[in-house]
């Protein structure tokens, strides 16, 4: 589904992100990204779906080229879910309009039919009688289920998660992971950059642990939580394993 | 100080033969409003353009945008009326710079445009604010759903940004109002030109004056109080300024 072969990025010859990264998310997989911060996991997710270009190496979603300069970027895009850290809804439209937006410009779907659509997916992430709310009368939790919920109205092939619990407060972390367990359940095809290391154990199949802009480990989530072979990785989980 | 107080003059008829002095500076008053109103268009929609173009990630667009800018701010407003009105027809081919003098009612239309301009590049400064002051995250987030350039200004940047440059743009507004009298330079007889004519044709200055100061705050108070329904109009619930 999401092919990442050899993407280097940097910004200046001496300031490199991403180096020489390469790896895979097949069908089905929830992938979680992990790694300290400045690591350039964020930056990775971003390059999946063109947000941030990077100057050499290939990244294919679903067959697609995604730096191919003739790829219709808008039209992956709009197959590509994201969820952002800071949920990014649209605050001058109402919870429904913010789902039916891109619904109707970019998929062409009737309003009625984009409402429907709206209104069966807040009911699933249990938001159905905030459809009328706009966005800052909600709480941090209840915006990025909403986020989550505006990026599944797009149908989307895969679904791109970019720290989506670390500008919430401690208690409405779990609202928005068990929203995101359940997806993982259904068979959704997920990146995930997180730290919340309950939610890899949980769901993951995977865990790739970056640092410095390298994947450094790559690997079987048991494998990854029981014998991490490198001492970087080794040392961060000891850190955050340890409270 | 040897005065004559007459505050009757307004109902006297002026020599012009046009009704009474009242008159004559209510026909001056409407030519300033309608002055004002093409100005604010032409400053509105030029600027806007401008404005975006400056925000754009193409070099192109932002370099037109701050020579615009910096051409049209950076001479005096008075300069740049004689410019249109005296110098353009002259550098103009023969036949095109002959038929913009004969234009009918050419001060109108160069203080229009020209204060238009003039304004056009306030208006810009300020709507680039406007969309800057908005998280990166907005952009990213419309582009992510598969949302255009041109349909993530639309629908998203643009709605934003406009309600937060609202109470500047007021004042930019107010502005262009007052800026209008400056085309009593060019022979434009709104309602400046008219007081100065009542003055020349019956020595009542203060009379004259006063009248022209009460109109004008009367106008700019009716602007500012529309403005702040606007602003009440267009409000969002539960954000920064809202309900």
């Amino acid at each position: 589904m999401i092919e990442i072969s050899h993407v280097n990025k940097w910004y200046s010859p001496t300031f490199q992100v991403l180096t020489d990264c390469t790896t895979n998310v097949t069908k089905g997989e929830v992938v979680v990204v992990c790694g300290p911060s400045g690591s350039g996991k964020s930056t990775l997710i971003k390059c999946v779906n063109a947000l941030e270009p990077f100057q050499s190496g290939d990244i294919l979603v679903d067959g697609t080229k995604v730096n191919d300069p003739k790829t219709d970027l808008p039209k992956l895009r709009s197959r590509v879910g994201m969820v952002f850290q800071h949920f990014e809804l649209f605050p001058h439209l109402k919870i429904i309009d913010n789902l039916c937006l891109a619904q109707e410009k970019v998929l062409g779907r009737g309003h009625d039919k984009a409402q429907a659509k709206g209104m069966q997916l807040l009911e699933r992430v249990g938001l159905k009688e905030q459809a009328q709310k706009f966005p800052a009368q909600l709480s941090g939790g209840q915006q990025q289920r909403v986020a989550i919920a505006r990026a599944l109205a797009m149908d989307p092939i895969v679904m791109l998660f970019d720290e989506p619990t670390s500008a919430l407060d401690p208690e409405m972390v779990s609202e928005v992971l068990d929203v995101m367990v359940d997806l993982a359940r259904e068979g959704m095809t997920m990146m995930v950059v997180t730290h919340e290391m309950g939610f890899a154990r949980k769901v993951a199949n995977r865990v790739i642990f970056m640092d410095r802009g390298e994947i450094v480990e790559d690997a079987a989530k048991d494998d990854f939580f029981g014998k991490p072979r490198s001492d970087r990785a080794q040392k961060f989980l000891s850190k955050i394993l340890s409270h | 100080m040897n005065y004559n107080w007459n505050w009757g003059i307004f109902f006297q008829p002026n020599p012009m033969g046009t009704g009474t002095y009242l008159d004559m500076l209510l026909s001056g008053l409407a030519l300033t409003l309608k002055t004002a109103a093409l100005a604010w268009v032409i400053a509105l929609i030029t600027g806007s353009i401008v404005g975006v173009m400056r925000t754009l990630p193409s070099k192109g667009a932002n370099w037109f945008g701050f020579a615009y800018v910096e051409f049209f701010r950076n001479m005096p407003l008075l300069v740049q009326l004689f410019l249109w009105f005296f110098v353009l027809p002259e550098i103009l081919p023969r036949a095109a710079g002959l038929w913009l003098k004969q234009l009918p009612n050419a001060p109108f239309w160069t203080a229009a445009i020209g204060v238009g301009f003039f304004m056009s590049a306030r208006v810009a400064v300020q709507l680039q604010a406007g969309i800057s002051s908005l998280p990166r995250g907005q952009k990213m987030a419309a582009t992510a759903l598969g949302l255009t350039t041109v349909q993530g200004y639309r629908y998203v940047l643009l709605p934003m940004a406009f309600r937060i440059i609202l109470p500047p743009l007021t004042s930019e507004f107010l502005n262009t109002i007052k800026n209008t009298a400056v085309a009593i330079t060019i022979g434009l007889l709104e309602l400046t030109g008219q007081a100065r004519s009542m003055q020349e044709f019956s020595f009542q200055v203060f009379e004259a004056f006063t009248a022209a100061t009460i109109l004008y705050l009367l106008v700019n108070a009716v602007v500012v109080t529309a403005m702040r329904f606007l602003e009440r109009w267009v409000a969002i619930p539960g954000y920064i300024t809202g309900k």
